[in-house]
């Protein structure tokens, strides 16, 4: 299998070029064409899933290219156990945003062109090994972002496309200049191997300012990277961008763009700045808290259904926040306590994915019913569950899984998150508990009243969720609930990577140990 | 039985009605008669297997059995769960209980539900209902119990909503959920405080970390607290207790299975299982968490006039002497109560549904749909009408008020006698067992209240009355066969003795000794309660004669009336029918403020910190930008920006400005940024 990663990242790229050449009123010739590129991609991404070898936690699939060699900069991709669920992930979703898009009728050929030309930059992300490619990825993605939310949104897209694209805008500066630290400190070079290594060294004692380099590059790449996930304070272009772009963005947006930022903290603040995460993780616990807290009752609070699911992404990247900061428990400051790291950081990472599915259902699923109704408005429904039993069941199901239901896969990860981050965050995460409760309580209210009493007069015209959307929800729903039944399979793809991680920030982390 | 097959029939056990659960969700209503052949040949299976393991269990006669078999479900190197059954004695009563209930419950139903709109589907749910609470039983580690607890949470909220176009009943499911959520919550928290001190989930090498002193004190106490506080939202304990009476909106069946046999002895079941690790505070706790609920609960019962109402506070105030036993160290009287409190609380929720059904086809003919069929004002003198239910009932009411030569009595018998017993040991918990026999007084009063004002006196409705029939017979089965198991003898062979608990049950559920160092051990416990035997005995049926004494002069004799003494007792009796107000409070100083605050919340996240605080560096950008639009980028950005967007469509005017504005400013911060780095790295 030659350059399969290559083949990943550069497969929608064809498709765009094919649909260029589609004329515009084709339109299903270009529909068409974007699955096919999207389901060409899937396949791949299978392949490439099926032919990892699990038992090797570091970089596999290399591909390395000589590009501005002057300046250090060059094309290297790999993938291990921390991208793979996330490069599988956005195959999937892609390919079923193509279907949940199916409805677009206006320009659609730059919508599918926009859109391919997200999914390229996506996989960019996360296949790059090289910072400058890295970062070139990271704003090859946000332009077709800012076209998609502004163009085919709601009524205010304009204001919300603008306001999603300074933010991460700002977000990017950061970024851009604690990537220039990083590369003069490591030597003038990109290579991302070569800057894990180096960089803890290099930057061990540096004081700018009186502060340390090591926390400054920290925060700076935090900050970057924490606009994207949502954390708290910096999540209120979220429920904005969420509530104006069309059902398959926000599919999109939930389903992987907000998973950017946590794979940016784990593949770059980790393991460069493995230090920092001991002066850190204290805050990123007390910050997942509040995502947790805060999240669930302005869910709690929430008319509209769509803003509701947003303020829930919030909620839950909560969780995953707090099995990240538990990583440090596998360090020896705290006496080792593996167990927990091992249990909070593939917690995390199981978290990543499992909201990608959920909240993609959840996108989808309040897509169908606004198709129909023409208004989100969860006061404005009730007693949908006769009217439409199949689609209910559905939305059950997804509700459940949201609220962390056993035996679909959000639990398990929530799950593991917490116990992970118990020993070393007791207070905080006793604290974080509650969202227990509160999941429940948002998701079951919101369910109660649209689904639930008499049915509303208006609504006896509405006819069940379709085959075509059953198809966009059917293989997240199957994966939902297998790995809520049986985790093993993905857990045993990411563990040996994330052991690697834990050494990589308990060991190195504990022999330089400044702080 | 070979341990092998015992795992294998466990398995059938288990995944029967998961089979039938998937069947009927999915092609249910396309099957003969809606596909509830399905459900009833699985649970039938189910039950045969349950009895055939029960009849292993007796032949054998081990009181030490006991095996257990894991499969390793999640390891990533250090961090391992493994999920499996543990299957010993209790786990086989146990699962002969819930299988028997849900086989009679299936049953019951085919006529009680017949003509429903969701008939299949309430099938349906019964599957994962058995599926979940099976899955408690068989757990051997905390991680299965705490998967399949809230799987059972999740098909109560379904069936107690099974009819949601009914506002109550969709409210009902959704306070079960939560109220038991809040419950979890503490579980959870026990469950992590364990898991962290042990590196364990398993029962069994939890127990052994806990004797070994790997956990002790204040840690163990807290966690056991914690642990426990699941239980007090499953088994509906004080304060949690809210959620049972309003669950009443489910299909009567329902409540038979839910709230008097499995799901809310899941809490029960619990206590019993984790009681090796139950440090003596947090028994303590534990103990008077259930006499009070005991106490407490017969106190409202005493005056609610919907006959499943009744009922529902008879079962929390039943479920809070199962809770007493195991705070008192008597946990195996605990479970012997749950085992029979199941069969005569089944048998009386069956009853009430027999009564509802014959009320609801009455008024049905009567096209009355303004009287209530469950209040029991409208009822009286069913007995000639129904004498069938009437006498299962009646049987059933004796068991339950502790007179001899039925089950209640002895498994009551039992718990009295530990907290006697408890409060020689600890005289300054003297209440413990006057919550219980004041309990026991007052439940004999209540229930000898429902039956009298059910069955007996003159119809208060006769138009009503002469309409009522006796139930057909897959409704009539159920309550002749959990009536007669409501017998004593079916606890006690091979003996014959009506006033002891010695028998088959006893000999084969043998207390264990706490694994807490220096708890009292299970010898001295039995010690103490076989001391106080006697003296408990007396009290018990003179407590359980005057409550029926007094229900009988009060309902037959009329000789006291009960309209004076509400009226004498005022406060008392309001409060008491209102619940003491529990839901009242609990909407106004828990549940509104918190919507308050949730809503406040929203409000300073989108109007007040999005809109000023995080537009304002908008605003600033956007000034700034005017600015610095004017510099030398201005062309080169003009060009670049309008090309994409013409490229792209329309975009708004304004847009492109301040977009335009951005970008400038973008790279100023990118090259401001260069130039800090290379200012440091001079350095």
């Amino acid at each position: 299998m030659y350059n399969i990663l290559s083949w990943i990242i550069w497969i929608p790229v064809l498709g765009m070029v094919a649909i260029a050449f589609i004329p515009r009123e084709k339109q299903d010739l270009i529909k068409r064409a974007a699955a096919v590129t999207t389901g060409l991609q899937l396949l791949v991404a299978i392949v490439l899933w099926s032919t990892f070898d699990a038992t090797n936690g570091s970089f596999q699939f290399m591909e390395r290219a000589e590009w501005i060699p002057s300046l250090g900069i060059s094309y290297i991709l790999g993938v291990d156990g921390l991208s793979l669920p996330m490069v599988a992930l956005n195959a999937l979703i892609a390919f079923i945003g193509v279907f949940v898009s199916w409805n677009i009728d206006r320009a659609v050929k730059g919508y599918f062109a926009l859109f391919l030309l997200l999914d390229t930059g996506i996989m960019g992300v996360f296949l790059s090994l090289d910072f400058f490619l890295f970062y070139v990825f990271w704003e090859v993605m946000l332009l077709p972002m800012y076209f998609l939310i502004g163009m085919w949104g709601g009524p205010q897209r304009e204001y919300a496309a603008i306001k999603f694209f300074l933010y991460t805008l700002f977000g990017s500066v950061l970024m851009l200049i604690a990537l220039l630290a990083l590369y003069f400190a490591c030597g003038e070079t990109f290579d991302m191997q070569l800057m894990m290594e180096r960089a803890p060294f290099a930057l061990d004692g540096v004081v700018w300012w009186g502060m340390s380099a090591i926390k400054v590059i920290w925060v700076l790449l935090f900050i970057g990277f924490a606009i994207k996930v949502p954390v708290f304070p910096f999540h209120t272009w979220l429920p904005l961008a969420h509530v104006e772009a069309p059902t398959a963005i926000s599919v999109v947006l939930a389903g992987i763009l907000l998973k950017l930022g946590v794979y940016g903290m784990l593949r770059i603040n980790y393991t460069m700045l493995p230090d920092a995460v001991w002066w850190f993780a204290g805050t990123l616990a007390l910050l997942g808290m509040i995502n947790v807290i805060w999240g669930a009752m302005c869910a709690l609070a929430q008319k509209d259904l769509k803003k509701m699911v947003a303020y829930s992404s919030i909620n839950h990247m909560g969780y995953l926040l707090l099995g990240m900061a538990a990583v440090i428990a596998g360090g020896s400051a705290n006496g080792s306590n593996l167990m927990a790291a091992q249990a909070g950081i593939n917690g995390a990472v199981f978290q990543m994915f499992n909201h990608g599915t959920i909240s993609a259902m959840l996108f989808i699923l309040v897509g169908v019913i606004y198709e129909q109704a023409h208004h989100r408005d969860i006061e404005g429904f009730g007693g949908l569950a006769s009217q439409m039993p199949i689609y209910t069941a559905i939305v059950a199901l997804a509700f459940f899984a949201g609220l962390g239901l056993p035996g679909l896969s959000g639990f398990v990860s929530e799950a593991m998150c917490l116990i992970g981050a118990f020993p070393v965050f007791r207070t905080i995460v006793i604290i974080s508990t509650i969202g227990i409760l509160l999941n429940a309580a948002y998701f079951l209210w919101a369910f109660q009243r649209m689904f639930f009493g008499k049915l509303n007069q208006k609504y006896t015209k509405l006819v069940d969720i379709n085959n075509r959307e059953l198809f966009t929800v059917i293989p997240l729903l199957v994966i939902t609930i297998f790995l809520g039944i049986y985790p093993r399979p993905f857990l045993d793809m990411i563990k040996e990577t994330m052991n690697i991680l834990i050494d990589q920030v308990a060991v190195v982390g504990g022999i330089a140990g400044i702080f | 039985m070979t341990g092998d097959m015992l795992i294998n029939y466990a398995l059938g056990i288990l995944f029967f009605p998961l089979i039938s659960f998937i069947v009927l969700i999915f092609v249910g209503k396309r099957l003969p008669r809606q596909g509830d052949i399905i459900g009833i040949g699985t649970i039938i299976l189910t039950l045969i297997l349950s009895l055939a393991m029960f009849g292993s269990m007796l032949l054998s006669h081990d009181p030490g059995f006991r095996h257990e078999a894991s499969f390793t479900w999640m390891d990533l190197g250090d961090f391992e769960i493994r999920l499996g059954f543990l299957i010993d004695n209790i786990t086989i009563i146990m699962l002969l209980v819930v299988s028997l209930i849900s086989t009679m419950t299936h049953i019951f139903s085919t006529k009680y539900m017949e003509g429903d709109i969701r008939y299949s589907r309430y099938f349906a749910y019964l599957g994962l209902f058995t599926f979940s609470m099976n899955g408690i039983v068989l757990a051997n580690n905390l991680v299965s119990l705490y998967i399949f607890w809230e799987l059972v949470g999740v098909s109560s909220y379904l069936l107690i909503g099974h009819w949601f176009e009914k506002d109550s009943a969709a409210d009902a499911s959704k306070k079960a959920f939560l109220t038991n959520r809040v419950g979890d919550i503490g579980f959870f928290i026990g469950l992590m405080l364990v898991f962290t001190a042990l590196g364990t989930f398993n029962y069994a090498e939890v127990f052994e970390g806990v004797a070994k002193g790997a956990m002790s004190g204040t840690l163990l106490t807290l966690a056991g607290i914690g642990l426990f506080m699941g239980a007090v939202g499953k088994s509906s304990q004080f304060p949690l207790h809210i959620w049972l009476p309003d669950a009443m909106e489910g299909p009567t069946p329902v409540s038979a299975l839910m709230h008097a046999a499995t799901m809310v002895a899941a809490g029960v079941y619990l206590s019993v299982r984790l009681f090796p690790l139950f440090t003596p505070e947090a028994l303590l706790f534990i103990a008077y968490i259930g006499g009070f609920t005991a106490i407490f609960a017969a106190t409202i019962a005493i005056t609610q006039n919907d006959i499943k109402k009744v009922l529902a506070y008879s079962t929390i105030s039943q479920l809070g002497y199962m809770i007493l036993a195991v705070g008192t160290g008597a946990y195996v009287a605990g479970f012997f109560h749950l085992v029979t409190h199941a069969m005569f609380k089944a048998c009386l929720f069956y009853g009430s549904g027999s009564v509802i059904h014959a009320m609801h086809h009455a008024l049905h003919n009567l096209k009355d749909h303004d009287t209530d069929p469950q209040d029991m004002r409208n009822m009286g003198g069913f007995k000639s009408k129904m004498p069938i239910t009437y006498w299962t009932m009646l049987v059933a009411t004796l068991a339950i008020s502790g007179v001899p030569l039925f089950s209640g009595f002895l498994s009551k018998d039992a718990i009295l006698a530990g907290t006697l017993s408890f409060a020689s040991h600890h005289p300054q918990h003297f209440l413990l067992p006057v919550f219980g026999f004041s309990a026991a007084l007052i439940t004999a009063f209540y229930m000898f209240r429902l039956i009298f004002m059910t069955f007996h006196n003159q119809p208060k409705l006769p138009n009503v009355y002469s309409d009522i029939h006796e139930s057909p017979k897959p409704m009539v089965f159920p309550l002749i066969l959990l009536s007669s198991l409501s017998v004593f003898i079916f606890y006690t062979l091979p003996y014959f003795n009506p006033l002891s608990d010695h028998g088959w049950f006893m000999e084969l559920i043998k207390a264990k000794d706490s694994m807490v160092p220096g708890s009292p051990s299970a010898h001295d416990i039995a010690e103490g309660m076989h001391h106080s035997h006697t003296l408990t005995m007396i009290l018990s049926i003179l407590v359980a004669s005057l409550g029926i004494l007094l229900s009988w002069s009060v309902y037959i004799k009329n000789s006291v009336s009960a309209d004076t003494w509400s009226k004498r007792l005022d406060l008392y009796y309001n409060l008491s029918l209102n619940k003491y107000y529990f839901d009242e409070n609990y909407n106004k100083y828990l549940y509104q403020p918190f919507l308050r605050l949730a809503n406040r919340v929203s409000y300073i996240d989108w109007d007040l910190y999005d809109k000023y605080f995080i537009n304002g560096f908008g605003h600033i950008t956007k000034w700034l930008s005017i600015v610095t639009g004017r510099t030398d980028y201005d062309g080169l950005d003009q060009t670049i920006v309008d090309g994409i967007g013409r490229s792209m469509g329309k975009v708004g005017s304004s847009l492109k400005e301040i977009q335009t504005g951005r970008l400038q400013n973008y790279m100023l911060f990118a090259l401001f940024g260069v130039i800090i780095i290379i200012i440091f790295q001079s350095f």
